[in-house]
């Protein structure tokens, strides 16, 4: 099974059912539901697919794995190669496992063009694999981008009143950040001879190269992750958005930031890591409290959702830049952790928006005595938003905070502040929305999760559960890629303090 | 050298006699034969094409010198022939509908591209301007081909008034060069300038860029090009986006890397210049437009901005990145242009923007693939027009213009809020009056081969690339 190409699979799967769902032609009606079929069905297989990545995966290897390589651009170094290695394995099935819920999720609330529905979101699915798995620069960066064309298409058809504006400017914002890293690509090529990411993490960049690469592609992945102060797309993107396309922007697009600064900044430019390291703790502090305090007055639940994905991804790029085993692979681990429950709060705000129509915080209020279910699952990923021990949340956090605190207790005193706010402005929506008096005419005939959502919601608690109580799972595969990439990373501060001492 | 040689101008030997016979049918058969000299019109664009590739391969000398034939020469003639041929087969219902028709305009259009391969080939000042001035006068009469428009002749005259002055410019410049050269061959400037060019043919030089710029429409010569686009009948206008200006720019690269080599450093300043100013005027010139065709023409000067950075590196993986760009940007726009081309509504003509509103609901196919166009003009992979840029901004990078480049990508930002705009029009909003459902079959056809070849090319960029680079290692002695 090993010789199969399993990435290329993952990745071009969805690809094939887009294709498919293409062709069905006919009645309006027939092809909504073979539509929704089809891409369910793929979706699913993917994720199979990706299983098998995971058990093919030998956790004591710090090395690619199941690479498969093959020519691409002629007179260059450039090829399509893909792998995985325990940063990126996660990543991967963190897409092949959201992708189908959220066409699950869109199952009854996307009524119109359900075909081009389902096409962007398999087409959206190809270009996060791809993404997680390329070993090629180039290659990243055409699948980084190419997300973008499903996002803008899935935002602006589907998505709320100010649909257009928020499109344009997810679009906009995020590829002004890219281009300038497509410089930094080219200049590395013409430094290194190549792209490939292997050789690529083994060359030693020029110090005073490095800062300018740092740079852009800092300009790249900190509009992704968003980091304050570029984060002012992703509030109008995720209100907009469909409730399933806010579901892969939180879930995975803000990934690609997060795992871009661990693939390419910190491994490739570390002496520029090291200078840059102060500035990012500062932004990631200002976004964990400013953003914090933000969400507490936020009448949109989407949006209150919203600023509390950039305050846990604060949290993030703290922990990548604290560069110790703890704070990098707890910031890995609530990335997958953040990844899974704002995209499950995303999608308890749109059991309620598919019935209400409406996502402003004071239209709802006392829903525990209409819908005991909804209020127990709710509450499950509010207590996993803050943190609570048991849950996801709460590992993640943790080891963020003992990594950064062996490093600098300041930017970890800082940084816990946001565990007491976080549950402030969590636990305030959570009351608003569900206790208190049901008093709106409205309300009162709403109705319960249906089968249909409890099935999105089940695998969602299991894994947010599971990641909670036993950990070491998901931890495991990591240990030996992070530890290797702590140890090229001192190596590397090694080699230049001797190098400057030698100098004198 | 003294040699006449003339198997190797068969290809263009061949237009000519073609255009001249189609001529004479047409006199003779009137009105009635139109439709069919078209068809022979492409006929003999094809079979030109199938005769170019026997003169490539090695560089050789014709008519004394003053004509040449290498790979490069090849590889521009058949971007023009292709895209005089598509650009005309794109134009037969058009014409039909608006009751053009006439044998006179496959005949220009031949003459047109007959002059844009002489350009190609030209190795002497004095067959450059005859060529350009062959391209040039057939383009005259083209842009007011529709005559009872009034825009039409507008735009038909303008462009003649301009486009005479760029040429007196152009001759002016020349006269200069062979004045303190004492030669228009290229050949013989080139040896002319190896030890230090004399300060006329720097002036010279500058007035040959600017009638050449004048012809791919670089900032600031560009006034003409949004009021030709706008007023020239469409498939006229789709005809002057793409053939004359590969043509004009392969011209651009051989004047620039052939004979003036040697001042490279004196003309990168100027070709910089222009690369900026053009990808700021169409970034932002065509923020505010309403009319597809001005739209259109902007995007063509911004495109025109990029590929000169191409030249402004001036080695020979600029030169490939040039003639990549080229290319892509031939299927971009000829794919773009049928769109246009279909645009009516209950038989009106229609040019706004917003006529394309909710074009995904109605036409979904369509849409599509003007959305693949307009992703790919923006840049944006997996699209072809990504890898233009792509390796474009590799040879600038590589040479050390970093300033250049970060203009060139941040203006590349802006592009793609107004590439981004006609997709919000098709697929956001709500269709008001759709358009007509009867696109004919062949302009259906050109759009999706020019859609599936810009997807395909990230698949398969091979071929196309290493024809570029075989063409562009011709210039540098390869």
């Amino acid at each position: 099974m090993t010789d199969w190409p399993l990435l290329s699979i993952t990745t071009f799967l969805p690809l094939l059912g887009a294709a498919f769902i293409l062709s069905i032609r006919g009645e309006a009606e027939i092809v909504a539901r073979n539509a929704r079929n089809v891409a369910l069905m793929t979706s699913v297989a993917t994720f199979l697919v990706s299983l098998l990545v995971w058990s093919n995966f030998n956790n004591a290897s710090a090395d690619f794995q199941l690479v498969d390589q093959a020519r691409w651009l002629p007179g260059f170094a450039i090829s399509y190669k893909m792998g995985v290695d325990g940063i990126s394995l996660f990543f991967v099935l963190l897409s092949t496992f959201l992708t189908p819920l959220c066409i699950l999720s869109a199952w009854e609330s996307v009524q119109k063009r359900v075909k081009e529905y389902m096409i962007a979101f398999l087409v959206l699915e190809t270009m996060m694999v791809g993404m997680f798995c390329a070993l090629d620069l180039v290659l990243f960066y055409v699948f980084f981008e190419a997300v973008l064309i499903p996002m803008f298409i899935i935002i602006g058809v589907w998505g709320g009143a100010r649909r257009v504006y928020a499109a344009f400017k997810f679009f906009l914002y995020t590829l002004l950040g890219s281009v300038l890293m497509l410089l930094a690509i080219l200049a590395m090529y013409f430094d290194a001879h190549t792209t490939d990411i292997q050789v690529l993490l083994a060359h030693p960049f020029p110090v005073a190269m490095q800062a300018w690469l740092w740079l852009a592609f800092f300009a790249s992945f900190a509009v992704k992750v968003p980091m304050w102060p570029v984060h002012t797309w992703l509030p109008d993107a995720h209100v907009e958005a469909p409730t399933a396309g806010s579901v892969i922007l939180a879930g995975v697009l803000l990934k690609m930031g997060g795992y871009g600064f661990l693939r390419f900044s910190v491994p490739m430019f570390p002496l520029a890591s090291h200078d840059f390291a102060p500035m990012v703790f500062t932004l990631s502090i200002v976004a964990v409290i400013y953003t914090s305090l933000v969400a507490l007055v936020q009448e949109d639940m989407k949006k209150l959702i919203a600023y509390s994905s950039v305050a846990h991804m604060g949290f993030v790029t703290i922990g990548i830049f604290s560069i110790q085993l703890q704070g990098i692979e707890g910031a890995i681990f609530q990335m997958l952790s953040h990844g899974l429950v704002a995209s499950a709060l995303f999608l308890c705000v749109g059991v309620v928006y598919d019935r209400m129509h409406t996502r402003e915080i004071a239209r709802y209020g006392g829903l525990n005595s209409r819908m005991p279910a909804y209020a127990v699952v709710f509450m499950l990923f509010t207590l996993a938003s803050v943190g609570l021990p048991g849950t996801s949340g709460f590992v993640g956090e943790f080891m963020v905070l003992l990594g950064i605190f062996q490093v600098n207790s300041w930017v970890a005193l800082f940084a816990a502040t946001g565990l007491v706010l976080g549950p402030a402005y969590m636990l305030y929506l959570y009351r608003r929305v569900i206790f208190g008096k049901l008093t709106r005419e409205e309300l009162k005939s709403i109705l319960d999760l249906s089968p249909r959502e409890i099935a999105v919601f089940v695998p969602l608690i299991a894994m947010v559960l599971w990641m909670g109580i036993y950990p070491s799972t998901f931890l495991a595969p990591m240990h030996s890629s992070v530890a290797k990439l702590i140890n090229d990373y001192q190596l590397a501060q090694t080699v230049a303090d001797g190098a400057s001492v030698a100098l004198r | 050298m003294s040699d006449l040689n003339p198997a190797l101008a068969v290809p263009e030997i061949f237009m000519a006699l073609s255009a001249l016979a189609l001529l004479l049918l047409g006199a003779f058969r009137k009105q009635e034969a139109a439709q069919g000299i078209t068809v022979l019109a492409i006929i003999t664009m094809v079979l030109a094409a199938l005769l170019v590739p026997a003169g490539g391969g090695m560089r050789s000398l014709a008519f004394v010198g003053m004509f040449v034939v290498d790979s490069f020469a090849v590889y521009s003639k058949l971007l023009v022939l292709l895209a005089s041929a598509l650009t005309l087969a794109m134009s037969m219902n058009w014409m039909r509908k608006e009751n053009l028709e006439r044998s006179e305009f496959p005949v220009l259009v031949l003459l047109a591209t007959l002059g844009m391969m002489m350009m190609i080939s030209a190795n002497n000042l004095i067959s450059l301007y005859l060529g350009l001035e062959l391209q040039s006068l057939s383009l005259y009469v083209l842009a007011a081909y529709h005559r009872e428009n009034s825009r039409a002749t507008e735009a038909g005259l303008k462009y003649f008034v301009l486009g005479s002055l760029a040429s007196g410019l152009m001759l002016y410049g020349s006269s200069l060069i062979y004045g303190f050269a004492g030669t228009t061959g290229f050949d013989g400037l080139a040896h002319a300038v190896t030890s230090g060019a004399p300060v006329g043919v720097l002036i010279g030089l500058v007035f040959v860029l600017a009638g050449l710029a004048f012809k791919i429409s670089a900032v600031p010569f560009h006034m003409w090009t949004p009021d030709v686009y706008e007023g020239a009948p469409t498939p006229v206008t789709a005809f002057f986006a793409v053939g004359p200006k590969i043509a004009a720019f392969s011209l651009l690269v051989r004047v620039m890397v052939g004979p003036f080599a040697e001042m490279t450093q004196q003309w990168t300043q100027v070709i910089v210049l222009l690369s900026i100013a053009s990808m700021v005027v169409g970034a932002f010139g065509a923020i505010a437009q309403d009319n597809i065709k001005r739209l259109m023409a902007y995007s063509s000067i911004g495109h025109v901005g990029y590929a000169l950075i191409g030249l402004a590196v001036g080695n020979q993986s600029g030169i490939r990145g040039v003639l990549v760009y080229l290319a892509i940007y031939l299927f971009m726009n000829v794919g773009t242009f049928a769109v246009i081309l279909a645009m009516r509504q209950k038989g009106r003509l229609m040019e706004g923007i917003n006529d394309l509103a909710g074009l995904s609901k109605t036409h979904p196919m369509m849409a599509a693939a003007l959305a693949i166009f307009m992703f790919s003009m923006a840049g944006v992979p997996p699209m072809a027009g990504f890898w233009g840029k792509l390796y474009v901004f590799m040879s600038a990078i590589e040479q050390g213009l970093i300033t250049l480049s970060v203009i060139g990508v941040l203006t590349s930002v802006v592009s793609a809020y107004y590439y981004l705009r006609i997709i919000k029009i098709m697929y956001f909003d709500e269709p008001v009056e759709a358009l007509d459902r009867d696109t004919s079959p062949g302009l259906g056809l050109i759009m999706a081969v020019n859609a599936l070849l810009i997807l395909v090319f990230t698949i398969m960029p091979a071929p196309l690339v290493s024809f570029a680079g075989s063409a562009a290692s011709a210039l540098f002695g390869g």
